[in-house]
């Protein structure tokens, strides 16, 4: 028997029983829409949670004091027992990596604000100019602080729009004088209400040079440095230039951290990653329990033409021409059900994309290969059992049934 | 050297903790060419015969020569190569396959041959004309009466001109009328040098082979010869 011959052999028997072959296409379709469907709706949601942190600067490198991993001794750390600061000259250092674009310092201190009669607490952030394109944020008022050297003490303030608020009321802020700690600055700005960033909250900030904030708090060290990278691919290289520049600057000890967005990126991407996986393993279930009725259908059809296969053996099939026609119809049926699930699936993700439009519920390559793959195979897998007791049968008493 | 030499053949069948012997000491010979009947009461062992015959069923017991080669031995491979190659079945409930069509069903042992497309089709389409279907290629059993399903069957065991045609009471189901056509049919290719060995209850279609098998609780019991050419 040639390979199209039992193909063909097979394809007439799937045929010859419309409602038997329809229902196990139904059964098989289903397990592989439900891969589909599943996998879209978490990968969709996977890639959500990853456009939107990317949208809030994916490119960004921050560069931190001091170091975080446990190193071996060396040299450096022979006679150096406390990190040096990270000074505003090392940011602007870090100017000269050819993958970065730009930079701003960060340092961080409490102090009050007062205004009129009203005072209180606030969060001062002591950064640059460039601050305010780095993190994406807008000015609802005036402008952001002046492109100046870094080491420029001016007395200017922006606020936060919620501390503009309670300090100002409804009175004009821009122009103002207010005082923070002992020094008197002037209001040029008001930033946008953008809500709570990540950690904390701008809208209650007042943002100052960072040279004035550092002698504000008569420190040296910065909190932290925000480099931004050229582009998201450049970070990794950008990354390595950073710790050179500071390697080199520090005599070779790097007592820095450097840490990347894209690592708590990729945090998230590998959980919803796993969840998607999770997901997709339940909707293999369905798959197996398909493979299952694939087998139940097929020792069925085994039953069914007992007589049949005893009249193939009688005009000289083999064990094996017996074996292979009914492992391909097993074959037919679930490459048939995997199709038609894989067309319902794409179905039901484009139903998702319609209902939620924000959600990218297209499921991944992977998923679709691995739900026709999982069909495909549960399906002849199970497909032996009965393939085998069919080409098992004895032949005198296969055909005396009737 | 006979087309068919059986010796001592046993076959035993075990019922619960019974034994039935089905087939108890059947020696016989059969030329090629020869029309051979089995006769004799249910039970008797003519259907087991047939199967040995057909190699569906092995002996306990004996040897079992087909054109000088024991076939007993063979694997279940071998054997249905043989069935293939030199055995036509016909059987008295047609065992067509009821979603192939009359061509489909007597193109089965070609495809199971291996016979490629091309050439299966002129072989089939000129079966069905000497067996007078040619109007029926397309239909499928359940739209055939009964002499045409068992003219479909017989086209299907010839079809690979096998060297001896086995038909098991091949108008057991058939009206008198289309079992004459039928049984003309398979004496019609006797005559041509197939062997044919039918099982049969009925005398009459029994008195007209030239050779009559008589068997009785699984032995035989007669070999009776027809002299001359046989009454019509």
């Amino acid at each position: 028997m040639t390979p199209a011959d039992t193909l063909r052999f097979a394809t007439r028997a799937a045929t010859g029983y419309p409602l038997r072959t329809a229902l196990m296409v139904l059964a098989m379709s289903i397990g592989v829409a439900a891969v589909v469907v599943l996998t879209a709706l978490g990968d969709g949601a996977r890639r959500y949670v990853v456009n939107e942190f990317s949208a809030l600067g994916s490119n960004l490198i921050i560069v931190l004091p001091g170091r975080s991993e446990t190193g071996g001794v060396g040299l450096g750390s022979l006679f150096t027992s406390t990190p040096r600061d990270l000074t505003v000259r090392d940011a602007a250092a870090l100017l000269r990596a050819p993958d970065v674009q730009r930079i701003t310092p960060l340092t961080l201190g409490n102090s009050e604000i007062a205004y009129g009669g009203r005072l209180r607490e606030v969060l001062v952030l002591g950064t640059s100019a460039d601050y305010l394109g780095i993190r994406g944020y807008r000015m609802a008022l005036g402008r952001f602080l002046p492109r100046e050297d870094l080491e420029r003490a001016s007395s200017v303030a922006v606020l936060g729009a919620t501390l503009r608020d309670e300090l100002f009321g409804i009175e004009p802020a821009v122009g103002r004088m207010i005082r923070i700690g002992d020094r008197r600055l002037r209001v040029i700005g008001v930033l946008e209400k953008s809500g709570q960033g990540l950690g904390m909250n701008t809208d209650e900030l007042v943002v100052v040079p960072v040279a004035t904030a550092q002698a504000m708090f008569n420190t040296n060290t910065l909190f932290r440095v925000m480099v931004e990278a050229r582009s998201r691919d450049a970070l990794a290289s950008a990354q390595r230039q950073v710790e050179d520049i500071m390697r080199t600057r520090r005599d070779g000890e790097l007592d820095i951290t450097v840490i990347t967005q894209d690592a708590v990126l990729g945090t998230f991407d590998r959980i919803l990653g796993a969840l998607t996986f999770a997901v997709a393993g339940i909707a293999a279930i369905s798959l197996a329990v398909a493979g299952i009725l694939v087998m139940n259908v097929m020792l069925v059809a085994v039953t069914q033409r007992t007589a049949e296969i005893g009249l193939l053996k009688a005009l000289g099939a083999t064990g094996r021409n017996i074996r292979l026609a009914f492992l391909a119809e097993a074959a037919l049926l679930s490459l048939a059900g995997a199709l038609a699930g894989l067309a319902l699936g794409h179905l039901g993700a484009w139903g998702l994309r319609l209902a939620f439009p924000v959600l990218p519920a297209w499921p991944p390559d992977w998923a679709v290969y691995a739900g026709l793959g999982t069909a495909i195979v549960t399906g002849v897998l199970f497909g032996v059992m009965p393939a085998r007791r069919a080409a098992r049968l004895d032949p005198v008493q296969a055909l005396a049934k009737r | 050297m006979a087309q068919i030499e059986l010796s001592d053949i046993e076959r035993v069948f075990k019922l619960g903790d019974s034994e039935v012997h089905a087939l108890h000491a059947v020696t016989v010979a059969i030329e090629a060419g020869e029309y051979v009947a089995v006769m004799g009461p249910s039970g008797s062992g003519k259907s087991t015969l047939l199967n040995l015959l057909g190699l569906l069923d092995r002996p306990n017991g004996g040897t079992y020569r087909l054109e000088g080669r024991d076939v007993t031995t063979l694997t279940a491979d071998e054997q249905a190569e043989v069935r293939r190659n030199r055995i036509g079945f016909v059987f008295q409930s047609f065992h067509l396959v009821p979603r192939l069509t009359a061509a489909e069903n007597i193109a089965l042992p070609l495809m199971l041959a291996g016979v490629p497309l091309a050439e299966r089709a002129p072989r089939v389409a000129e079966a069905l004309k000497n067996f007078g279907l040619d109007t029926r290629a397309d239909h499928r059993p359940d739209e055939l009466s009964g002499g045409q399903r068992q003219r479909v069957a017989i086209a299907r065991a010839t079809i690979m001109r096998p060297a001896m045609i086995l038909a098991d009471e091949p108008t057991g189901n058939l009206d008198r009328a289309t079992g004459q056509d039928v049984t003309a049919l398979l004496e019609s290719l006797n005559a041509s040098g197939v062997t044919l060995i039918v099982v049969t209850h009925d005398p009459v279609m029994g008195g007209r082979a030239r050779r009559r098998l008589m068997m009785e609780d699984g032995a035989l019991v007669a070999d009776l010869r027809a002299d001359a050419a046989s009454t019509p």
